[in-house]
């Protein structure tokens, strides 16, 4: 199936409107659900460290230091990318699904275009070029976050957070943070449109394919989550 | 022209076609008519590569088309225009972007030239004023217009059309298959209608093939399918009281 997706287009021009209209569908749009649940994110991470680092022997700033490496390490690349994957992965799919039972694919196929490269192509491109930088706002804005609602809680003051999220930062977390988005959006994408592609009957099946994709999306995730972290950090 | 021989389409156990052969000539318009159930729609989807056969040939201009390479088949393609049952309108496209699709992707006409090409397709099917609408906000009448529509856009060599009047009333019935052949003949295209409206058959059918028990049960015209003493195809064209009194009445 693959090959067939990455095929060379029929019309390159085509192809490109249909992948700026995947960026905004599939990118620009999650971006408020993405900024609500980066921001409270990172306050609850902030709150948290405040609540568990009581000995006098921890420094404050360490709450700003374990805000970010939360945020860099693990929340916006996984967490922000499981929520993608019930966003995202079930539009590909119910949207997909429903071409297919409606026999859209077929007239696409009828007319001479190949199918899986004009519909799946854009959806993976655009997954994998915009996801990292979706997952790159969800770090800054979770890591404001903490600052904002820390300072305002009182657990934290903005020196000691700032001070702690520069203290000892470690570039190749970004590039580690970056490898997962790219593979967890290629993922995504890809699993999605096959559930939705090969979907067989009606509005039931269709419904189906959408949980499905989420549910092998997550898991996917979540094992590749395993294997990239093992790989790249131990 | 398009030549079908000897093809033969299981669903595991069942048999859903058994060695259907038949020739549709060109700038006419061939029906192929039989019960709901009966395998005509599985045998055009056979005939356009969308349902694999299991044996047999399906000859475009003499060249196989199951024996063509994918990207043969995609060129074959682009001469090929189908209707299908529900329209299958891209949901997400205008009007106008639906009619114009195939001229994207497969000319190198400008926004203009679409345009305008989009604007005949659309008045060619008695549409007007609905380019900027979507498919979801015209009726079903519409809907299988705006399908002819761009099933014409890019002047195919065959026309299929799958049940093109299922779920209209009468009169767009009609309409909608005296469009059909009218556009057969302005194009001289190959045109296979599925159908099993006898409305249709009386008033389009040039070539009429009868499917029965999987097979090609009769063969003929519009003009001689009423005269035919074929007891099944009788028994599918007779099968209202109204029919049946008027054939006692005819004999």
């Amino acid at each position: 199936m693959m090959r067939q997706v990455f095929s060379k287009p029929e019309k390159l021009v085509v192809y490109k409107n249909e992948f700026f209209n995947e960026i905004d569908n599939l990118g620009i749009n999650s971006l408020p659900i993405i900024a609500i649940i980066s921001f409270f994110m990172g306050a609850v991470i902030t709150i948290q460290a405040a609540f568990g680092f009581t000995s006098p022997w921890v420094p404050l700033y360490a709450i700003g230091f374990t805000a970010r490496d939360s945020m860099v390490l693990e929340f916006s690349p996984t967490m922000v990318s499981l929520i993608l994957a019930g966003k995202v992965g079930s539009n590909i799919a119910s949207e997909i699904g429903t071409m297919r039972v409606t026999e859209q694919i077929d007239a696409l196929e009828i007319m001479g275009v190949n199918s899986k490269a004009f519909l799946i192509m854009p959806k993976v491109l655009a997954c994998v070029l915009i996801n990292p930088f979706l997952i790159i706002m969800s770090m800054f804005i979770g890591i404001l976050g903490g600052l904002v609602l820390g300072v305002l809680s009182h657990v934290i003051t903005v020196y000691k957070y700032i001070y702690g999220i520069q203290y000892q930062f470690n570039s190749f977390n970004i590039t580690y943070a970056l490898i997962k988005t790219v593979v967890f959006a290629f993922i995504i994408s890809s699993v999605s449109a096959y559930h939705g592609y090969y979907t067989e009957g009606g509005a039931l099946e269709v419904g189906r394919s959408s949980t499905k994709a989420v549910v092998y999306c997550s898991i996917l995730i979540l094992v590749f989550n395993f294997l990239l972290t093992k790989l790249l950090l131990a | 022209m398009l030549e079908l021989k000897n093809i033969n389409k299981h669903f595991g156990e069942r048999h859903i076609t058994k060695e259907f052969s038949c020739k549709f000539e060109q700038g006419k318009t061939n029906l192929i008519i039989g019960e709901s159930g009966s395998g005509k729609t599985v045998l055009l989807k056979c005939m356009v590569g969308l349902t694999n056969v299991d044996s047999g040939e399906v000859l475009y201009d003499g060249q196989d088309f199951l024996k063509m390479s994918i990207k043969e088949k995609q060129h074959i393609r682009k001469e090929m225009g189908m209707l299908f049952q529900g329209g299958a309108l891209f949901d997400s496209k205008t009007v106008e972007e639906n009619v114009t699709f195939p001229l994207s992707m497969f000319t190198e006409m400008t926004a203009e030239e679409k345009a305008e090409r989009a604007n005949f397709c659309l008045s060619r099917v008695n549409l007007k004023n609905v380019n900027n609408l979507y498919p979801s906000e015209i009726s079903g009448g519409m809907k299988k217009r705006v399908a002819i529509a761009r099933a014409i856009a890019n002047s195919p060599k065959y026309l299929f059309c799958d049940e093109p009047n299922s779920g209209l009333d009468p009169k767009t019935s009609i309409l909608i298959d005296k469009l059909i052949k009218e556009i057969t003949l302005e194009f001289n295209i190959t045109t296979i209608v599925i159908t099993h409206d006898m409305n249709s058959v009386m008033e389009i059918g040039d070539k009429v093939v009868f499917i029965c028990n999987q097979q090609k049960w009769w063969e003929g015209t519009n003009e001689n399918i009423l005269h035919s003493d074929n007891k099944e195809l009788g028994d599918f064209i007779y099968v209202s009281k109204f029919l049946k009194e008027l054939r006692d009445k005819q004999s």
